[in-house]
Formats: C-alpha cells, structure tokens, sequence
C-alpha cells in the first residue's frame, strides 16, 4: 500500500484500526465496546488467572487431540482418494457434502452422541478441520507428475518407498495447505464446540463474560484466540514456503 | 545408408552376426477400443543407438515404455538378454521426457536415487554418482537443487542418474525434446561420446528426423497409428568426423531427405 507517494506497511491499517477503536471506546456512545487500552490491560490481567491458564490447557488439549486425528485421518483419506477412483467416488460426494456444510448445527447432536464433555469438543475440531485436508491432500496427490511415478518404479521402488520417498514428498506442499486452513478451521471448531457444550475451557469463560455484559475481559479473551489462531497460521505457513522453494520447479 | 524396407524388415531385423540386448516379438498394445501397436517384431542389436521414429501419436513412447516393464502390452512379448520382461528392471533404466527429477533432493541425490532404491550405503553411492555427474559435465553442480539448473543441465541430470545403476540398456524418451535447440546440439555430441565410452545399449524416441540420423545406429520408423514398422534405416555415417562436419555430410543429409519423404504424407 502506498499513500502520499509512502511505502505502509501492511500492519499500519492495524493501527488505524486501533485507534478507531479507542476513541469510540473513550467516547461511550456504546457499552458493548469498551477501549482498547482497557481491553489490552485485561489481556495481560487474564492470562495471569487461574482460570484463564485451566481453560486454555482444556481448551489447547482438545484443540490438539482434535487436530491429530484430522491431519491423520485426513492425509490417510486424502492419499486414497488421490491413488484409487474408486475410493474417489464412493468418499468424492460426502466430502464435498461436509467440507461446506454448517457443521456447527452437527455439535448437538454430538453432544447427545458423546456427552457432555470433552469428546464431544474434539470431535467437533475434528469435524471441522478434517474435510478440507483430505480435500487439499487428494488434490496434491493428483497433482504428483506421472513421469515421477514412473521413474520411481523404473528405478525399482517397493510400493511402500514409491509413497514414502515419491508420492508423499511431492505432494507436501498441498498437504501442508490444507493442514494450514484445517488449523484455521479446527479453531472455530473448538471456540463453537465449547461453547455449545457451554461448561468447559474457552467457551465456559465466553460465556461467563457476556453474560454478565463484561466486555473487557470478553474482548481480551477474543483477542488472545485471534492472535492464537493467526500465529498458529503464518508458522504452517512459514514450513509451507520453505517446501515450496524445493518443489519450485514443478 | 542401408535402407531395410518393411517386407524384409522381420528378416533383417536380427542383424547378422551382433548380439541382440532387447528382443520385441509381436507386440500389440490397445487402450480401450483405440489400437496404439499392432504386430511389432524387433531386435535391438546390443552396444548400439536404435531409434525409434515416427509421426506424434504412433506409439513410439509407448513401444519405448513397454521395454521398460512400465505399461503391460496387450499381446507379445519382450525379451531382454533372453528374459523376458514382465516389469521394471535393474537391466533397464529410463531416461524421462520430463526429466522426473525430484524437486526437493539436490543433484548428487537424484543420481545416486537408483542406488539408493538398491539400497547401496551412502558413502558409495555417492562416489558412483559423482563420477557420473562428472561424466555429462555437472562437476560443481552436485549440492545444487534442479530449480537451480537449466533444462540442458536437467536432463544431464537424468541421464546421469540412468548411467549411474550400470544398467545394459538405457532407454530415453525423446530426451532432448524440452532442451533449447543449442543446448540440444551440444547435448546430442555429447551423448554420442558417451556412447561409444559405456558400451551399453540405448532405445532413443524423438520426432526429430536431424537427431535421429545424426545420432543412431539404426532408426526403426514406425507408421500412424496403429503404429507398426514402416521402414527401417541404417545411416552409416562415419562418426569420427567433426559433428560440423557430419552435420554437413552429403550421406547425412540425404538420409534425412530420405526418411522426410516417407513421412512426409503423415502430416495433415
């Protein structure tokens, strides 16, 4: 971006932004949004409290659990439907089904399925993450050049080295896209999953806050997430680039 | 030049006297309903360059890629120092139109990648390839990744990496087609010097008739799908003479016109 003949910096608008924020804020035209300043001392109040730090690690541990079993059911999926038609067609619709569907309107029928609790929570980051990997990792898979294959089994690669050394290893860049977004997906998973299910983690102390109309603190815990999700998102992205240099020339 | 016309072609194919490396015995290769080979019957005299000529669409790729146990024929058989092939082996390396150099591994990796496969340790599979890369000029280039080369370079990869498993017959699938016309030249030079210096036997596809005399043997023309033998052409071109002045030669260029006249009612 340029103004007035001035290179800015992308994070500038960010600025601006804040002290939109801020005057509106000092200016109580609106109670529902208290100013920044105040906001940004609730961060760091928060992040010092008990129960801040027990719902992150609920939170984080869910987030975890939940995102492992979609990057590895998800590549797992993804290789297949790639490699075989049939596996194409047969899975091909109910991805595609689930990759767009609200899946938010699925959490309370989880929770009747799996309690209450916790599974219900990683189920659904699960559930949000999984679709869109096994969609980027099909997509890589497919992508891998023929002749690649080829050379592989001209030069006497077992099927479990072609995929290992070959298939796997070319279709990283798209794999690593997709765990990328399913990241970015499984964040909102866990933040709705909770706070459906209501009595856990993030989504417990959500609640709490605005309910009681406290927006400071409810800010302060939505900047934190946003700020979680975003970093979590530019270092998948940063392996991501450096993958993307070696596989240059595809 | 020796012209074989295609009614002699089955006695003449086994060359009197020469070991035979690849022997085809009537290949026929459908896709569906679409008849891509029909009847080939071949011998491919070992310790010399065949080429395989012919119009876009004939098969010759496809020939090429059943010697190598990488398409399965529909009916015939393939021999390869009297066995009879049934898929990829150590006896046969493929050199790629593409390349097929793995992006993400440097030189020295992708040339040592057939003995690594083999399961050769480290240390001497990178002695074998770094004296193969030095053979088709890439000293210097070996921790380099192939972004990093140009597309001459690229293929001197992959032909490096075909030399470096010690197969007897290297088959390479119009090699120079994604090479810039100099580099080619260049490239078909060296190549030649190779050939005499690692006494294998090399299957060579292009569509270039220039290459294909310039380069070969013997060339085996095949017709327009289905692909069969429509002629096959023993250049006899004295090769000890300069590439300028082969280039130049009257045999050398009588041959192309030849073989441009046989194919020339192929073109639309």
């Amino acid at each position: 971006m340029t103004m007035f003949g001035y290179r800015v910096p992308m994070m500038a608008s960010l600025l601006v932004w804040c002290v939109i924020w801020e005057i509106v804020g000092r200016s109580g035209a609106m109670f529902l949004i208290p100013p920044l300043s105040d906001v940004l001392v609730a961060v760091v109040a928060l992040v010092q409290t008990g129960t801040w730090q027990a719902a992150a690690i609920t939170t984080l541990n869910s987030f975890l659990l939940g995102m492992f079993f979609a990057i590895v059911v998800g590549v797992i999926l993804g290789v297949l439907m790639g490699r075989s038609t049939t596996a194409d067609s047969l899975l091909g619709i109910w991805v595609n089904i689930f990759v767009s569907a609200p899946l938010s309107a699925l959490v309370p029928v989880l929770m009747i399925l799996f309690g209450m609790g916790e599974t219900t929570v990683v189920v659904t980051v699960f559930l949000f993450a999984v679709w869109i990997i096994v969609l980027d990792t099909r997509a890589g898979i497919q992508g891998v050049p023929k002749s690649l294959v080829e050379m592989g089994r001209s030069y006497g690669a077992s099927r479990f080295t072609l995929y290992g050394k070959i298939i796997f290893l070319a279709a990283l860049p798209e794999i690593l896209a997709g765990i990328r977004l399913g990241v970015v997906r499984g964040v909102k998973g866990v933040v709705i999953g909770q706070l459906l299910v209501a009595i856990i983690g993030y989504g417990e102390l959500f609640e709490l806050y605005s309910r009681n109309f406290d927006m400071v603190n409810f800010w302060a815990l939505t900047i934190i997430l946003f700020a979680a999700a975003m970093g979590l998102s530019a270092l998948i992205e940063n392996i991501e680039k450096r993958v993307d240099y070696y596989a240059g020339v595809r | 030049m020796r012209n074989i016309t295609a009614q002699a072609a089955t006695a003449a194919a086994r060359p009197a006297g020469a070991d035979v490396a690849v022997e085809v015995r009537g290949i026929c290769k459908m896709y569906n309903e679409i008849e891509a080979l029909r009847g080939i019957d071949l011998d491919f005299p070992a310790g010399k360059l065949t080429t395989l000529l012919g119009p876009s669409g004939c098969g010759k790729t496809t020939l090429l890629k059943i010697v190598a146990g990488l398409i399965p024929a529909t009916s015939g058989e393939v021999r390869v120092n009297g066995n009879t092939v049934t898929g990829p082996g150590p006896e046969r390396a493929f050199v790629f139109q593409d390349f097929a150099l793995m992006p993400w591994a440097t030189v020295m990796r992708n040339v040592g990648f057939g003995l690594e496969l083999k399961g050769m340790g480290k240390n001497e599979r990178q002695a074998i390839a770094q004296k193969y890369i030095a053979e088709v000029g890439l000293s210097g280039f070996e921790n380099k990744y192939p972004h990093e080369l140009s597309g001459g370079m690229r293929q001197r990869v992959g032909l490096a990496r075909a030399f470096a498993v010690n197969a007897d017959v290297l088959l390479l699938d119009e090699p120079f087609s994604a090479v810039d016309e100099q580099n080619r030249r260049k490239f078909q030079e060296d190549l030649l010097e190779l050939v005499e210096k690692e006494k294998k036997t090399f299957i060579f596809v292009t569509h270039s008739i220039e290459e294909a005399v310039y380069c070969s043997d013997r060339i085996v023309i095949l017709s327009r799908r289905p692909g069969r033998i429509a002629q096959i052409i023993e250049p006899e071109i004295d090769r000890s003479a300069s590439p300028d002045a082969i280039r130049r030669d009257q045999g050398y260029l009588d041959t192309v016109e030849e073989i441009w006249q046989g194919l020339k009612h192929y073109v639309d």
